[in-house]
């Protein structure tokens, strides 16, 4: 049998996840990093992206979230995310309207600090849309 | 005939006070539920931070981040906690006596206390007391945001950082339940491993990604800030709670009052009555 590993996965505003997990996928500062069991311990700052646990059985869980923390114990997962949506609460369309908008923001250049506000949520509102897609090719496949 | 008439002018206005604390009762309890429910839906978030702030005090990491660092301490900040409004019962006084206590027992070892406040009970409070005050936030409401406590939060760190205090402690009441609110202190910083695991007690570190300041700058603000704005949450849930339960004894013990007086009021009303028919059939007696 496969070994597992705790996985707690909250927010600001709930707890997501909390359960066994045979691996993580999480989008960490410097790229994507899979978290298997006994794995050393991690402290990592996450980005906007893709969250996915991989169970024993049946098919991976996805979520999004938008940057957070990541904890790695040997036996213990814990991820702090700021926003966290399950994957069937995504909306491409609502993705797709705050990219729009994120984007006309930016070009209202009269404050550097609303400039620097309007980018991170483009950023945001683009990871949202990246995870969707790639929800929609794995699952095509 | 004015039978008892101060007696019955008192009924009613115990009975329009009974009106008033019913009404404020029922508003603590809605406002209750909403403010139990925010609590209660980042409670896990808080809980885990503590958690991985605990995991990170066993470890040994190369760089110290200043939060994590123990110094002499000569000065402690304080951020008490306290609710803007008054009628919730011994809430903010049982956790003034409490803090009280534990202010004289550092004042005895020598230790100045610096106190950051949110909520208008504790300001008065301890404009009253005296103490030294360096940061005060009030009426943030019963919905409050990471943004209306962010200043106050900032001036401690800061407080912090620039070695004018060497401790951090929040005062705050602990939500329990319904009925219990527990006055609490607990140290926020420098990060406390007191309470070890022996299992965690060897020399071990994170991997950190991109660099440890990095993240641990990152992780340290943000733990502040969550298990402050838990603690404000907490605070906030208390406070409904605890006026519930002290407007319900409020329109208790005015009906109790009510059924006192309204006896009192019978037995004169039936007194007169005796009195003036033996009157009548005294004066009748006479006539014959």
């Amino acid at each position: 049998m496969a070994a597992t590993m705790k996985v707690d996965i909250v927010s600001a505003e709930e707890s997501l996840y909390s359960g066994e997990a045979e691996m993580l996928f999480a989008p960490a500062t410097l790229g994507e990093i899979g978290i298997a069991p006994r794995h050393t311990p991690l402290i990592t700052s996450l980005v906007a992206g893709e969250l996915r646990i991989k169970h024993l059985e049946g098919p991976d869980e996805s979520m999004f979230i938008t940057g957070g923390i990541l904890e790695v114990q040997p036996h213990l997962v814990t991820v702090l995310s700021d926003v966290a949506k399950r994957e069937k609460d995504l909306d491409e369309n609502a993705a797709q309207q705050a990219k729009e908008r994120a984007a006309q923001a930016m070009q209202d250049t009269s404050d550097k600090i609303n400039y620097a506000k309007a980018q991170a949520e483009f950023m945001t509102a683009i990871a949202e849309l990246r995870t969707i897609e790639k929800l929609k090719s794995r699952k095509s496949k | 005939m004015a039978v008892g008439q101060e007696v019955r002018t008192k009924i009613s206005s115990i009975k329009n006070t009974q009106k008033i604390t019913r009404a404020m009762e029922m508003v603590a309890a809605s406002k209750m539920r909403k403010t139990q429910e925010r609590m209660q839906s980042s409670r896990p978030y808080s809980d885990k931070m503590w958690q991985i702030i605990q995991h990170l005090s066993h470890a040994n990491p190369a760089y110290r981040h200043p939060f994590m660092v123990h110094k002499n301490v000569e000065s402690i900040g304080v951020l008490v906690i306290t609710s803007d409004r008054g009628l919730c019962g011994g809430l903010n006084s049982n956790l003034f006596r409490k803090l009280l206590k534990q202010i004289r027992g550092w004042e005895e070892q020598g230790k100045k206390v610096k106190l950051g406040i949110i909520g208008r009970k504790g300001v008065a409070y301890f404009a009253n007391i005296g103490g030294e005050s360096i940061a005060q936030v009030t009426q943030i409401g019963d919905q409050p945001g990471l943004t209306d406590i962010v200043g106050v939060i900032q001036v401690m760190l800061d407080a912090y950082t620039d070695d004018g205090v060497q401790q951090i402690h929040l005062a705050y009441n602990d939500f329990i339940n319904t009925m219990v609110q527990e006055p609490t202190i607990k140290q926020l910083l420098p990060i406390d491993s007191t309470d070890a695991n022996a299992e965690l007690e060897h020399h071990w570190d994170y991997i950190y990604e991109p660099d440890p300041e990095q993240v641990l700058d990152n992780l340290l603000i943000r733990y502040a800030e969550s298990i402050i704005y838990q603690s404000v949450l907490e605070n906030n849930a208390s406070e409904q709670a605890a006026r519930m339960v002290a407007m319900k004894s409020a329109s208790d013990n005015a009906g109790k009052l009510i059924d006192e007086l309204q006896l009192v009021y019978n037995k004169a009303r039936q007194a007169a009555i005796t009195q003036e028919i033996a009157e009548i059939v005294a004066g009748a007696a006479a006539v014959q």
